[in-house]
């Protein structure tokens, strides 16, 4: 039960973009089509799952019982640099299909806030345990690719509208995403 | 003189041309998410300043030793270290700000703005345009920061830096304090700032 509640407050209630802000720039940057934000959502969904999961243990194995909790943000954003070089070099070599699929996506994860944001925000949890951290970070995944997906399919639709000239480009999209949180809002109070 | 001007131009191109915000919609997270007053935007803005041109200043010094290759890394670890001193330095003497931009604080690290500029100026340019380039930057995120906080402070809570323009009890737009009017303030104030350069040019 508490696993459903955690995964209905991640993707709906306190959506990671819509509602918290993490990860604005692949969201309004690869969201002009639905099959790079698939695309996309699939490599957050990979990189972020790990990440949480390398990012917890050493934090809590390794930082906490030297005392090193404040290089947190140093070595978080370092882990997760080597981890998506990694990623990208092993996939290369076992599963070139899932490679050509996710590969121009992978760079540009490394400045993506949302997995260094879950990575810190996993910490943060009541009564942490790893399997909650980790599901916690495939939720908020679902949830980014939830919002990305819906926004790259309205903004489909959009290249069809006739927009005001000064609204064209950046204004028009983040009216969009306004509108878009605005629905979200109504989940409140869900869980 | 013509020395001069051009560092003049490398100030203000940050402010106006460039603006980190509303032209290059660089650092969008931290622009969205700690702007629902205009205190905490300048508190942002100020604390990216900070980083931006700590980490020029570095990057532009030792950008001769950092072998090409591994120079990405290498500059994430300068940029870390100095957000790592902010947030240091915010918890102990401002735990307000502390608590009011929370994760965001660590969040700087992935800035692209930060990394933006150490990766396409400061790594190419000397140490004083590196400096006067952070300053110009830094500043016209600051200024975006503030006017989107300040913008929405008065539209959701009637009040600009906490002072109470209408009475207690009066109604406001309380949609801009919450999520959904970020996006919908930047919208607007990005299409007004659209026009008025598109005027100037």
């Amino acid at each position: 039960m508490e696993y459903v509640l955690i995964l209905i407050a991640a993707v709906f209630v306190n959506n990671i973009v819509l509602s918290q802000f993490l990860g604005i720039c692949p969201f309004l940057g690869v969201s002009n089509k639905v099959s790079t934000s698939v695309g996309m959502s699939g490599a957050v969904l990979f990189v972020m799952t790990i990440a949480t999961l390398v990012t917890y243990l050493l934090y809590n194995f390794i930082l906490v019982p030297m005392g090193l909790d404040y290089l947190r943000t140093i070595t978080f954003i370092l882990v997760i640099a080597s981890l998506v070089q990694m990623v990208e070099i092993i996939l290369k070599k076992v599963s070139p299909a899932l490679y050509q699929a996710l590969g121009v996506f992978l760079p540009l994860i490394t400045t993506n806030c949302a997995i260094l944001g879950v990575a810190i925000l996993a910490l943060g949890m009541e009564n942490a345990s790893l399997l909650k951290a980790v599901f916690f970070a495939i939720a908020n995944a679902l949830g980014f690719a939830l919002a990305l997906v819906l926004f790259a399919s309205i903004r489909e639709q959009l290249e069809l509208m006739d927009i005001p000239e000064g609204m064209k480009g950046v204004p028009i999209n983040l009216l969009v995403a306004g509108l878009l949180s605005l629905a979200f809002l109504g989940f409140t109070g869900l869980a | 003189m013509a020395e001069k001007m051009s560092q003049k131009q490398n100030f203000l191109k940050g402010i106006i041309k460039d603006n980190p915000v509303f032209v290059m919609l660089l650092g969008m997270c931290p622009t969205l998410g700690v702007t629902s007053s205009g205190f905490n935007g300048l508190g942002m803005g100020l604390a990216t300043l900070f980083v931006l041109l700590m980490s020029n200043i570095v990057v532009s010094t030792v950008k001769s030793q950092i072998p090409s290759k591994v120079r990405i890394p290498a500059f994430i670890i300068i940029i870390a270290s100095f957000v790592t001193i902010v947030e240091m330095v915010l918890e102990a003497f401002i735990p307000f700000l502390y608590e009011q931009l929370g994760i965001f604080i660590p969040l700087i690290v992935v800035n692209c703005l930060i990394l933006g500029r150490a990766e396409a100026f400061a790594s190419r340019n000397n140490l004083l345009s590196s400096i006067v380039d952070a300053l110009g930057m830094g500043i016209g995120f600051t200024i975006a920061l503030t006017v989107l906080g300040i913008a929405r402070e008065l539209l959701g809570n009637g009040s600009i830096f906490e002072l109470k323009l209408v009475s207690e009890d009066a109604s406001t737009l309380i949609l801009f304090i919450l999520p959904p009017g970020a996006f919908i303030a930047l919208a607007y104030l990005s299409a007004a700032f659209n026009k008025i350069t598109l005027k100037t040019t």
